[in-house]
């Protein structure tokens, strides 16, 4: 069954026709060419396609884009203004927050779910807040240290 | 992966919903925050023809006080049980037991009712839910029927909810006086699911003496079972940490033989569990009940 479905991704409004079963992370990457958020696992474990729908944290891959329609979805690439990096994507350059990359579109937009929720996390409270974004390179202790920098920036929007 | 196609179907109503389910029988599945059902859509376990999505359904979630009770829309998310001031005012064991289950994004999308329905072995809710008496309102075409939670669970993946009901409503009703709960889970590192998880409600009479306990072991048999064992070694005694440790032992009496045994725990392994699991979450909630 094909869809007509209406999702503002990153403040601009995409309408499409697509089948029921597409994931919402594929709508992303493959209809609208935003590549930027990734998949790891396909099975809502790692985190690596967490996007924000509505402003909330989920796993892309385990959402269908039809449940989209209507909603507001910011991904990786809708957090730059002007050609300058967000407070997040800034904290993580400088604590030097990633190595291969590859989670940090996912980790970063957990960050910047979590920081709504709890402005000036603890160290443990930020632990718990990404761990359901999986790194394999970094060991964590710079994703922290970014998430803390970030918080302390007082350019949270 | 990609699941089998499907027909989506967006009713507004809770009715429009159970119509559809009736209308569909057998071919339809509901679909509330699909973090347990579209993973077993992609493994094809599931390939339900039409998906009928109460995510959006008015009036089937949010937090209602009623004075006696308070009411848990179906779909109602684990972040909005988390953070609701009323739950932590009045049963502050479902907020701490919410901001437990799994992660952030799966708690923002996850739902009370989709895990009652579930029914997961290694799921939360139903065990926090059975300690604290629960009644389950649920909708068909044809009227509305209340379910003690006690018969809710019935085996594996299984309830007593009929395949054209739709559960709507979770009612907590008000504790006596002097009562306390507590949730302890041993989880899983990687996805945080119970491998043994017990709640404990414990009431404690004005003499110092134990006059009510109900308590709910989830992850270590087939589906969550009330530690009928256990209460009656608590009920009428002063709560020492000797009884709560005789009590506590007994708690998986009631699994038996049926103790899970698979590459997160053995069975030998979870019945330890079950034991260390219950004495922390009834000397927790005994010392609430003060
Ligand atoms: C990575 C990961 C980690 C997790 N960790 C945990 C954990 O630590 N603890 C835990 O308890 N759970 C955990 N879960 C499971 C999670 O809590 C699920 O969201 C929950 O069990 C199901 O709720 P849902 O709203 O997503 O239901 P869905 O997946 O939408 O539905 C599940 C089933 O219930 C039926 N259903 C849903 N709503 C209703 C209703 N109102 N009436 C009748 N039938 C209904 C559906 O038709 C379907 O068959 C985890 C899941 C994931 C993906
Ligand atoms: S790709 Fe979605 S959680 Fe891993
Ligand atoms: S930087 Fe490589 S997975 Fe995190």
């Amino acid at each position: 069954m094909s869809y007509l479905v209406t999702v503002r991704v990153n403040g601009v409004e995409h309408t499409a026709h697509i089948e029921a079963r597409l994931l919402l992370v594929n709508f992303l990457r493959d209809v609208l060419d935003l590549t930027g958020t990734h998949v790891g696992c396909d099975t809502s474990s790692c985190g690596a396609c967490t996007v924000l729908v509505n402003g909330q944290a989920v796993k892309s891959c385990t959402v269908f884009a039809v449940q989209a329609n209507g909603a507001d979805v910011t991904t990786v690439e809708g957090l730059a203004k002007d050609g300058k990096f967000h407070p997040v994507q800034q904290a993580f350059w400088d604590e030097h927050g990633l190595q291969c990359g590859f989670c940090t579109p996912g980790m970063i937009m957990t960050t910047v779910a979590l920081l709504k929720k709890n402005p000036s996390p603890t160290e443990s409270e930020i632990r718990s807040g990404i761990r359901g974004t999986l790194c394999r390179c970094t060991g964590y202790n710079n994703i922290v240290k970014a998430v803390q920098a970030a918080a302390a920036s007082g350019r949270m929007p | 992966m990609v699941t089998s196609d499907f027909e989506y179907l967006a009713p507004s109503t809770v009715a429009e919903a159970s119509r559809l389910l009736s209308k569909y029988r057998g071919e339809a599945k509901l679909l509330a925050g699909g973090h347990s059902l579209i993973p077993l859509m992609k493994l094809r376990l599931a390939e339900p023809k039409y998906l009928i999505d109460i995510s959006q359904v008015k009036g089937l979630s949010g937090i209602k006080d009623e004075r006696s009770a308070i009411a848990i829309g179906a779909a109602t998310t684990y972040a909005e049980i988390e953070s609701s001031a009323l739950i932590r005012r009045r049963f502050p064991i479902l907020a701490e037991a919410a901001g437990q289950i799994a992660d952030l994004q799966v708690r923002n999308r996850g739902t009370i009712g989709g895990s009652l329905a579930h029914a997961d072995p290694a799921g939360d809710m139903p065990a926090v839910v059975l300690a604290l008496g629960a009644e389950l309102v649920a909708l068909t075409a044809r009227g509305t029927r209340t379910i003690s939670v006690d018969r809710l669970n019935v085996d594996l993946l299984t309830t007593s909810l009929r395949p054209s009901e739709v559960l709507t409503t979770i009612r907590i009703p008000n504790l006596p006086a002097r009562t306390g709960a507590a949730y302890k889970k041993f989880e899983n590192k990687a996805s945080h699911y119970a491998v043994v998880g017990v709640a404990a409600v414990v009431t404690m009479g004005a003499g110092g003496v134990c006059t009510g306990a109900r308590i709910a072991v989830t992850g270590a048999g087939p589906k969550p079972v009330r530690a009928k064992r256990t209460e009656r070694i608590l009920i009428g005694k002063e709560l020492t940490p000797s009884v709560i440790r005789r009590a506590a032992s007994r708690a998986g009496a009631e699994i038996g033989d049926r103790f899970n045994d698979d590459i997160h725990a053995s069975s030998e392994y979870r019945a330890h569990l079950t034991a260390v699991m219950a004495e922390r979450a009834i000397t927790e909630a005994a010392a609430r009940a003060k």
